[in-house]
């Protein structure tokens, strides 16, 4: 994996402002020659930042149950010149907003994220605090995929595979019980003072 | 185990922070939690050849059991995870392209969901089947689709009803949702009666 691009060392901050312009710009863009010099444009930045095409197809994967059906209806709808336009541009957009995934650690995104609260201070948001939340989110997903794995084993074993309420009953009580537990221990740490 | 002494005791007391322990604890797990529910085999159905998932109810739930304004920081917090890369949304997606994509509207309508969802939920005088049942409908599927709907069909240039007759594939599974979120808050709400914090708080 290159990690050395001049995309990869742009900081989060200006590349998420970037984004933001970019995408705006590109909703804006509804003619054949301007989709098509917006498609040029992302897979320029795609090659400036050192990724393939198996880098941008992972980025673009999940539109690819939705692109068909979209196709159709806007064949059926709008005319063939405009549905290529659109479901290009729709492409276009969300590979665009997948490489500064590529290019930016998940780590460094959260700290943007924390910089950009900071000033909403005065409306009452807590940079800090929710820096915290999202460090403690992320620390239970596996908790919580490992308590709905002993509740689904248990489901199975008494045969009730199929019902929700059996699955989610237990997982939303013990996902209260581990939530509370956990907000008694951050306040034993202080963390309310 | 205990009791209700804990969450019951914090809340009024700390005023200084938007969001006390208890909160932020319960904030972050369930954010995790509905990013659970969107992992595939959390629901079997037809040995799992249908990639259903129950992130939906997940958000449903954090609207009905939280509350609306922690609800909506729970559904907030995991879009925060999401947009940071981690691929935590129904199907493992997760990064930007999810916001630029035809789904970014139904991202947005799961905050505004949760926290309609809670609203409703604070507002009845018991916790029952039919009154929560409502307040997934109105939240966790009518305000979701009503901020949906029209950013895909901005995003895809399909025209506004034609995108809402498309949506109609989704809608029978959400309809099971709410019905699934009505019987599990009930059944919740009984099994760990410090659940529904929010509504004894001012007791």
């Amino acid at each position: 994996m290159p990690t050395t691009s001049v995309l990869h060392r742009l900081g989060a901050g200006a590349k998420l402002w970037g984004l933001c312009a970019c995408s705006l710009a590109l909703l804006a863009v509804s003619t054949p020659t301007g989709v098509g010099a917006a498609v040029v444009g992302v897979v320029a930045l795609y090659a400036v930042a050192r990724l393939g095409p198996r880098a941008l197809w992972s980025q673009v994967r999940p539109l690819r149950w939705f692109v068909p059906v979209v196709v159709a209806v806007q064949w059926a709808t709008l005319g063939p010149v405009s549905a290529a336009v659109l479901t290009t541009r729709l492409v276009a957009l969300v590979a665009l907003a997948g490489l500064v995934t590529l290019t930016t650690p998940t780590s460094l995104l959260l700290d943007a994220l924390e910089r950009g609260l900071h000033p909403w201070r005065r409306l009452g948001v807590d940079a800090e605090r929710a820096a915290l939340v999202l460090a403690l989110a992320v620390r239970s997903v596996p908790v919580l995929a490992a308590l709905a794995g002993g509740v689904r084993d248990a489901q199975r074993a008494r045969g009730r595979e199929r019902d929700v309420r059996a699955f989610a009953v237990p997982l939303v009580v013990g996902a209260l019980r581990q939530a509370d537990a956990l907000g008694e221990a951050l306040r034993a740490r202080g963390l309310d003072d | 185990m205990t009791e209700a002494t804990g969450p019951t005791g914090t809340g009024t007391r700390t005023a200084s922070r938007a969001l006390d322990a208890a909160d932020a604890a319960r904030v972050a797990t369930f954010a995790a939690l509905i990013a659970v529910l969107g992992m595939p085999g959390s629901l079997s159905l037809f040995g799992n050849a249908v990639p259903i998932t129950l992130q939906t109810l997940g958000v449903m739930l954090a609207g009905a059991v939280l509350g609306a304004r922690r609800g909506a920081l729970a559904v907030l917090t995991l879009l925060a995870l999401v947009a940071a890369g981690l691929p935590l949304l129904a199907g493992g997606r997760g990064g930007l392209g999810v916001f630029a994509g035809p789904s970014a509207g139904y991202l947005v309508g799961f905050v505004a969901g949760a926290f309609v969802v809670g609203l409703l939920v604070e507002r009845l005088r018991r916790v029952t089947f039919l009154g929560v049942l409502l307040a997934a409908l109105v939240g966790g599927v009518g305000v979701v689709y009503a901020c949906g709907l029209p950013v895909q069909a901005l995003v895809t240039g399909v025209p506004l009803t034609q995108t809402a007759w498309l949506s109609l594939a989704f809608l029978p599974g959400d309809l099971l949702k709410a019905l699934a979120c009505a019987g599990v808050t009930v059944a919740v709400a009984r099994a760990y009666p410090a659940a529904l914090r929010s509504r004894t708080r001012e007791d």
